[in-house]
């Protein structure tokens, strides 16, 4: 075999596989959410379609897809058929950059684990995540209802106010691990994870990562009791899913990216890298679901305030202090 | 190679733009211009500077663009503005469509050709003298020029401003 079809080969496994776990992943973390937050409401949660209700996601994606695809009548077609796929493919992407185990000899070859290791990679992280902004709000937009409109722009200030000081809570990350890389960030926390060196970046990155993935206390631009379901009101269908499917994505690429930044990545003793990886990256969207049983909503003034007024100047402080830090270390 | 692919770029850039500062619908018009950053990030991209690029999608694309979107859909755009929402005929989405696909070859053979991803850029350093010094002596016509744009933008801008607010308050009364 040529030695540029193997890597292709590679390659392409890799790439397929990454995308078969991730979906796969996002379906069962539906069913996980629905059962863990039956249980903390002392109700059983879906147990109907096979053993413990384990086929309901394959249920719930054929209801989707054999419903009627909805556009309302004044909308704007064109916008409100692109942008759920905007949504899913941008939550989508930014798993080419994690690393989710150590590097691995396959037929004499080194494979790393992870689909693209780019020097850039955190910049690569920020950029998507600021571009999935798009996709929520061109549906809200283009659906053309004041709902999914208020929900849109709640949703597009929300999410730049809390990129703010998720960004800079990445700083100082930067700073100790010297690289952008998250191969390199992964290395640099051999010893010990980033959540204990800085625990005040890990606790700003944690709250606006929450803040990030819209979900309760912090599910403003789809707040059930004001806004029937925010940005997506008028999607029906597996336009609907992708915007369902692309929000879970997106829970397991966050919780990948705290993994990554602040635990330590797949770093741990014993078990295999891949293995510690899910089980952190698990562990945190059980946090997530946890947050959402557990928590109220909070009003959008307090949601605005506590964004700018407490996370962002924090942020900033904290990055002066590791500068200093590092400096006061070197000498 | 490389020169094809600038020009290509170049072309998506410059039509993108184009076809943002023609269309009647504020919303499509920002989604031209955020294509067109695109292929300028490319162009960084090819020119050797991948850090430039993911500051032009991080910053222009991912924030000042969303910022106006912002902007525009806090205004409530009168009937006749949003007119063209109707009928997504080919000639609304067929441009689009066609310099999407452009820019995702152009991605392709870019990545195929890796003119910067394979090594890393030299750093060099400049002094704020140094660097103004070539600022304002090799390259003071192109500064001239760029500067005399954003005064006529900017006085365009007030002017169409202004124009706009006088019939209102004028229809108003």
């Amino acid at each position: 075999m040529p030695e540029w079809l193997l890597i292709t080969l590679l390659i392409l496994a890799k790439l397929g596989l990454v995308f078969f776990v991730l979906l796969t992943l996002a379906a069962y973390l539906v069913l996980a959410e629905r059962k863990i937050l039956g249980r903390m409401q002392l109700r059983p949660g879906p147990n109907r379609v096979g053993p413990f209700g384990l086929m309901q996601p394959l249920a719930d994606v054929i209801k989707l897809l054999t419903k009627e695809d909805f556009i309302p009548d004044q909308a704007d077609k064109w916008l409100f058929m692109l942008a759920p796929g905007l949504a899913a493919v941008t939550a989508l992407l930014t798993f080419a950059v994690v690393p989710f185990g150590p590097p691995l000899t396959l037929f004499g070859h080194e494979v790393p684990l992870v689909v693209c290791d780019l020097n850039i990679g955190v910049l690569f992280f920020l950029g998507l995540s600021s571009l999935a902004v798009y996709g929520m709000t061109l549906g809200g937009w283009a659906s053309n209802s004041k709902y999914a409109l208020l929900g849109a722009i709640r949703g597009l200030s929300q999410l730049i106010s809390y990129e703010l000081s998720m960004g800079l809570a990445l700083v100082p990350v930067v700073m100790l691990a010297r690289s952008f890389s998250l191969n390199d960030i992964v290395m640099a926390q051999a010893d010990v994870p980033f959540a204990l060196v800085n625990p005040l970046a890990f606790l700003i990155f944690l709250i606006s990562i929450v803040a990030e993935s819209k979900r309760i206390p912090f599910d403003l631009p789809e707040a059930e009791n004001e806004l029937v379901a925010g940005f997506h009101t008028e999607y029906s269908g597996m336009r609907f899913g992708l915007f369902f499917v692309g929000e879970y994505i997106n829970l397991i690429i966050l919780g990948s990216m705290l993994t990554v930044f602040f635990l330590g990545g797949w770093m741990g003793p014993f078990l295999p890298g891949i293995v510690w990886f899910s089980i952190k990256v698990l562990l945190v969207c059980f946090f997530f679901i946890w947050v959402r049983g557990t928590l109220p909503r909070l009003r959008y003034d307090q949601l605005m305030h506590f964004g700018w007024k407490i996370l962002l100047p924090l942020s900033l402080l904290n990055v002066i202090l590791t500068g200093a830090f590092l400096l006061w270390r070197q000498g | 190679m490389a020169t094809y692919i600038f020009y290509i770029l170049g072309i998506i850039a410059v039509v993108a733009t184009a076809m943002a500062i023609t269309r009647r619908n504020p919303v499509h018009s920002i989604i031209y211009l955020v294509n067109s950053f695109f292929a300028l990030a490319m162009l960084f991209y090819l020119l050797g500077a991948p850090l430039v690029a993911a500051w032009e999608v991080i910053i222009y694309a991912g924030a000042i663009m969303v910022l106006f979107l912002f902007i525009i859909m806090m205004l409530e755009l009168s009937p006749g503005e949003r007119a063209d929402r109707q009928g997504p005929g080919p000639l609304q989405w067929l441009p689009v469509l066609l310099l999407g696909a452009a820019l995702i070859g152009c991605t392709l053979l870019l990545l195929k050709l890796d003119p910067a991803g394979s090594q890393n850029i030299p750093t060099w350093y400049a002094s704020p003298r140094d660097f103004g010094y070539v600022l304002f002596h090799e390259y003071a016509l192109a500064i001239e020029i760029v500067s005399f744009q954003l005064l006529f933008a900017a006085v365009g801008a007030f002017y169409v401003g202004r124009a706009g607010g006088r019939k209102e308050a004028g229809g108003i009364k």
